[in-house]
């Protein structure tokens, strides 16, 4: 299995939205690496026989009453918001 | 001799005086506050303490309830309305919750008195607090050495006397190790036993909200108060909820104790011990001990460190500066948007934090995905297997909670891996879903707590209460006090 290399690394932070540059980069490249290294025995175990496990419950398709209940109101959670412009949360622009 | 302290006494003493009237929550509630005063400087159990808002609360409170005017601490990560809930990161420094968990719910109308923002690792990413972004939280039996994590400020607090019980949450071992760091109950419920609702999501496969306490009964209390379906959380289980703490007066001979064959590496001789006597201790109330197997528990590490930041990693996609919480300035003209998200989620989140996104990220992505995601999804299916196949053979697993006692400050730190180590015993129990408990063992030759933990199949809270409860009759560890709550 291919070593996690800065350059990598760097395209994984691009898409996690992280920005890592220089130092940081090689210093944590070389972490990960190590904890993958440790998780790479794995791979040594037989599972082609087995099914994934996503979630541990006997439940699926979980459905509830389809009635009409309160949320919260629509001013408290803008108030939340570092931007807002009523009825909108407000970010840069996106379209010049 | 001097009668102990009030906040010393476990709640299901201090219910008995108040409900007598020999005691007021106002009582309770004034010598909690000096405690808080003296030892929350030099312990940062509490990320902040507001007197007044805790004298509101008991002014405001209602007439009956089993908690009624009982004082719990609640972990940062679990939303009380209208107070700050950061899970101790900058990124969502100030953000106040516009709704209760429904745990907090259930607490409130049973009158509990909440002391918000117990100290934990940011996003509950780590084993020690060391991880929270406004400085760790200390153990009170060594202010030197960490309280455990991620849950470190809520069994700090418990185990000092600056809080009645707490809740925590547990992904990986943050309620359990904690507690057997810190010499108090630690209990993580079967997944879907509590509802998640208004807890900040790290792992929405494996967290589950638990309580730590002073004594098994008080955590049978707490259990039964927080546990039941919830329609607000589809994960939750429709399972009835048992009164916990009369199961505790059920006989407890003819148990059966399985006890795995582990991993010693990195064992500390005097935890194996502790353990040790402790089996022997519940064989002589009356329980069986026999031998289990559980061939895939030591990959449970790597299998949580696969599973545990890919769900974090999309989890935490949503701390993107738009809805709530932190946005960073600057940057205008093309491509804003996205600068501001680079620059929020960097500034925003701790080096932990980012670690465990980029890792999520990393096994998630394209190319990987197979090897790794897939590959651990997989193993998490070995890992419930040995688990049912090992409780065909017996009631209850027996295990340390933690490989060694409290770790100094500082010690692990440096090193992700060895920090993830500290967690080899509790893991499996949520990559399984089952229920798990530490409870106090023993006190090693540096006057450090140390943990027993026992393990029991989905929905069997009842039966490992019932055990604990048995073991904590027979000795009397819970009852130590560290030195630093003097």
């Amino acid at each position: 299995m291919a070593a996690i290399t800065p350059e990598i690394l760097k395209q994984v932070a691009l898409l996690a939205r992280l920005r890592l540059e220089g130092e940081a980069l090689t210093q944590l490249s070389a972490q990960l690496d190590g904890i993958l290294e440790y998780v790479r025995q794995l791979q040594a175990v037989p599972t082609d026989q087995v099914e994934p496990t996503s979630h541990v419950l006997p439940l699926s398709n979980v459905l509830r009453p389809d009635e009409p209940a309160p949320s919260l109101p629509a001013e408290t959670v803008l108030a939340l918001a570092p931007a807002a412009h009523k009825p909108f949360v407000k970010v840069p622009k996106v379209i010049e | 001799m001097a009668e102990p302290a009030l906040a010393s006494r476990p709640i299901h003493e201090l219910t008995a005086l108040l409900a007598k009237n020999s005691v007021s929550p106002e009582d309770l509630l004034s010598d909690l506050l000096s405690r808080i005063e003296r030892l929350n400087p030099s312990l940062h159990a509490y990320l902040a303490v507001d007197p007044e808002n805790l004298r509101r609360q008991v002014k405001a409170l209602p007439a009956g309830g089993r908690l009624r005017g009982i004082p719990i601490t609640i972990k940062d990560n679990i939303c009380i309305r209208g107070e700050e809930t950061a899970c101790a990161s900058n990124i969502l420094r100030g953000f106040r919750s516009p709704y209760d968990a429904t745990v907090i719910e259930r607490l409130r109308a049973e009158g509990a008195i909440f002391i918000p923002r117990a100290n934990m690792d940011e996003f509950a990413f780590g084993s020690s607090t060391e991880h929270s972004a406004f400085g760790p939280t200390r153990n009170p039996w060594d202010i030197a050495r960490v309280p455990g994590g991620s849950s470190g400020g809520s069994a700090s607090a418990v185990a000092a006397d600056l809080a009645l019980a707490a809740l925590g949450s547990d992904t990986g071992g943050s309620i359990r190790q904690p507690a057997a760091f810190c010499g108090v109950v630690g209990l993580k419920p079967t997944y879907g036993r509590v509802s998640r609702y208004g807890l900040i999501a790290f792992a929405s496969s494996l967290d589950q909200i638990g309580p730590l306490a002073k004594d098994v009964r008080d955590a049978a209390l707490l259990l039964s108060v927080i546990a039941g379906h919830d329609p607000r959380d589809s994960t939750s289980a429709p399972v009835e909820v048992p009164d916990y703490v009369q199961g505790l007066e059920q006989p407890v001979k003819g148990l059966r104790i399985g006890l795995p064959a582990l991993s010693e590496e990195g064992l500390d001789p005097e935890v194996k011990r502790a353990v040790e006597e402790a089996v022997n201790v519940c064989a002589g109330v009356g329980m069986t001990t026999s031998r289990v197997q559980l061939p895939n528990i030591d990959k449970a590490v790597a299998t949580y460190y696969i599973v545990a930041t890919a769900e974090a990693s999309s989890n935490l996609a949503r701390y993107d500066g738009v809805q709530y919480g932190l946005r960073a300035a600057g940057g205008g003209g093309e491509g804003a948007l996205k600068e501001m998200y680079l620059r929020t989620r960097t500034e925003g989140f701790g080096a932990e934090a980012k670690r465990r996104i980029l890792l999520g990220t990393y096994v998630l992505s394209q190319g990987y995905y197979d090897a790794y995601y897939l590959k651990g999804m997989k193993i998490r299916t070995l890992i419930r297997r040995d688990f049912d196949e090992a409780f065909t053979q017996c009631d209850l697993i027996a295990m340390p909670t933690a490989p060694s006692p409290a770790f100094r400050i500082g010690e692990k730190s440096s090193d992700p891996l060895q920090m993830y180590l500290s967690d080899i015993y509790t893991i499996s129990a949520n990559l399984a879903g089952i229920p798990a408990i530490s409870i106090p063992c023993g006190v090693s030759g540096e006057g450090l707590p140390i943990g027993l933990q026992l393990l029991a199949p989905p929905f069997q809270e009842e039966r490992l209460l019932r055990a604990a409860h048995a073991y904590e009759q027979a000795t009397s560890w819970h009852l130590k006090t560290p030195p630093g709550a003097a």
